[in-house]
């Protein structure tokens, strides 16, 4: 007889529990040793909670009503309770604040396709340190934590969230035109984005900015092919250096992420073992603002089962 | 190029013009050529795949880089990959067609409020009818397309045609147009940024082919 548990979820045997316990054990110990007190907050949180963090609900794909008719919903990240922990019951604590979490976020995901609904995250915030000292620190204890997690290959791939906007802004690029210039760069049409921005009949210097800065990524040079746009990044990359991390960093112009809140850097996380990212995160300097106090923050939130593949295929290769 | 980068290439209408490609980005086809049932070839960093896999192939990251068209690109937009090149070759138009000299479409819709359409790329054809404002069943079918209209299991089809001869000769006609479709460059997330200067070294090199 079979007793299916929804698509997207999935059960845990001993074998494989241990090992995600001595992950997830490790990267607390990361955390914990760099100042960083782990919270822990409700899987469901007042759907309205959710969309004041982030206009669309942070893309949340499940809702029930409670008892009193009030619409819960399943956290699709942990970012959006910890601005609020931040904001109401940590209310009077001095910044800057380091949190670190472990919890399961859920989100949609179609049938047919291997992604989980269920995931269990491991990350960061450091709340009330802007700009680049923030970033810099948030990132170096990504890397170290994944070090000691076993990884030896992995980059943190940083760009930057507010770059495309800024370029279509100096390009002068009408309102109606930017959705479908937007859309096609994070579904990474490039093809589609080079001919939306050849209908626009600009002057060859912005033409190829919009077209080519996309694509650029790899190291510090890449800055320098960008000018004066990416002032934050550079800033960033001299603190990395200070920090030794520098050359573990990939540059990535083109780098998008999907939730609204991010204002300024945004971060992803890859391993060459695995064919997808093992986290990301980003400065989001007015997340905690819609809660009510003002304060520049940003994070990293590591997905715990996709670098556990990741330990598992970079052990194989050894 | 000691596979450096691996590349699904598609077996198929493709996949004699995909490996002329190689040929003159001078990676080694030669093994390719010789064995048709033989899939992986390590030493060329080519996996040959069905032109509807190589999305997944790519996206897992199983290859570096992927060949495929337009078409199969705008059914799996599930699949996260960079679309980096159009490749200019295979080219072909997604289209509606319908028994010829009859309104077979037109008539559903009045009549029953909505029209039934056979074919193996469900999701374009039902983003085609939302956009277009008309209701739509789709029926998914796995292969010869243009016998639904002919035997009533559907009023019309959305399929891909070349030359439009398969349909002609089944008695369909092309009634729509719904986009035309060219052989794409794709690329792993992942890759994209670790293995960034290969690709684009690559992607110039397609570019500069002309």
């Amino acid at each position: 007889m079979s007793h299916p548990i929804p698509p997207g979820t999935r059960d845990v045997l001993p074998d494989e529990m241990r090992e995600l316990r001595e992950l997830t054990e490790g990267l607390r110990g990361t955390f914990g040793e760099a100042g960083y007190g782990e919270v822990w907050t409700p899987a469901l949180e007042y759907e309205t909670t959710l969309r004041t963090g982030d206009a669309s609900g942070a893309g949340a794909g499940y809702r029930l009503f409670d008892e009193q008719g009030e619409v819960l919903a399943l956290r699709s990240d942990m970012t959006i309770p910890i601005a609020r922990v931040v904001a109401t019951r940590l209310g009077e604590a001095e910044p800057p604040l380091r949190l670190c979490y472990f919890g399961h976020a859920y989100r949609a995901a179609e049938r047919r396709t291997a992604e989980l609904r269920e995931f269990l995250q491991g990350g960061i915030e450091l709340i009330g340190l802007p700009g680049a000292q923030g970033e810099a620190e948030v990132i170096a204890l990504t890397e170290d934590a994944l070090d000691r997690a076993g990884l030896r290959r992995h980059r943190v791939g940083v760009g930057d969230g507010t770059l495309f906007d800024r370029l279509l802004d100096d390009a002068d690029v009408p309102e109606e035109a930017r959705e479908s210039l937007v859309g096609c760069l994070s579904s990474r049409d490039l093809v589609g984005l080079e001919r939306r921005v050849d209908q626009l009949g600009l002057d060859p210097t912005t033409r190829e900015r919009l077209v080519s800065l996309p694509s650029l990524r790899g190291g510090v040079d890449v800055l320098d092919r960008a000018g004066g746009a990416v002032d934050a990044l550079r800033e960033l990359h001299e603190l990395l250096a200070e920090r030794g991390v520098a050359d573990r960093v990939i540059f990535d112009l083109g780098l998008v992420r999907q939730l609204g809140y991010y204002t300024g850097p945004v971060f992803e996380v890859y391993d060459p073992a695995v064919g997808f990212a093992l986290g990301g995160g980003g400065r989001y300097d007015e997340l905690i603002g819609r809660f009510g106090r003002p304060l520049a923050a940003c994070g990293m939130a590591l997905d715990v089962g996709r670098v556990h593949l990741a330990q598992a295929a970079e052990e194989r290769l050894r | 190029m000691s596979a450096a980068l691996t590349v699904a290439v598609p077996r198929g209408a493709l996949f004699a013009e995909t490996l002329d490609l190689l040929d003159r980005l001078e990676l080694d086809t030669a093994d390719v050529r010789a064995n048709d049932r033989r899939l992986w070839f390590a030493d060329a960093g080519i996996v040959t795949v069905r032109p509807s896999d190589v999305p997944t192939y790519v996206e897992h990251g199983a290859a570096d880089l992927g060949i495929t068209g337009k078409d199969v690109l705008a059914e799996r937009t599930d699949a996260d990959v960079y679309e980096l090149v159009d490749l200019g070759f295979g080219f072909c138009r997604m289209v509606v067609a319908a028994r010829e000299g009859e309104d077979s479409l037109g008539e559903s819709l009045r009549r029953l409020g909505r029209i039934r359409i056979a074919t193996k790329y469900p999701r374009t054809a039902s983003a085609w009818f939302a956009r277009t404002g008309r209701q739509a069943e789709v029926v998914e079918v796995k292969g010869s397309v243009e016998l639904a209209p002919l035997c009533g299991l559907a009023d019309g089809i959305v399929d891909l045609t070349a030359t439009g001869r398969t349909l002609e000769e089944n008695g369909l006609e092309i009634i729509e147009e719904i986009a035309p479709s060219t052989a794409r460059l794709v690329a792993n997330p992942v890759a994209h940024k670790l293995k960034a200067a290969e690709i684009d070294a690559l992607v110039a090199r397609i570019r500069g082919l002309g």
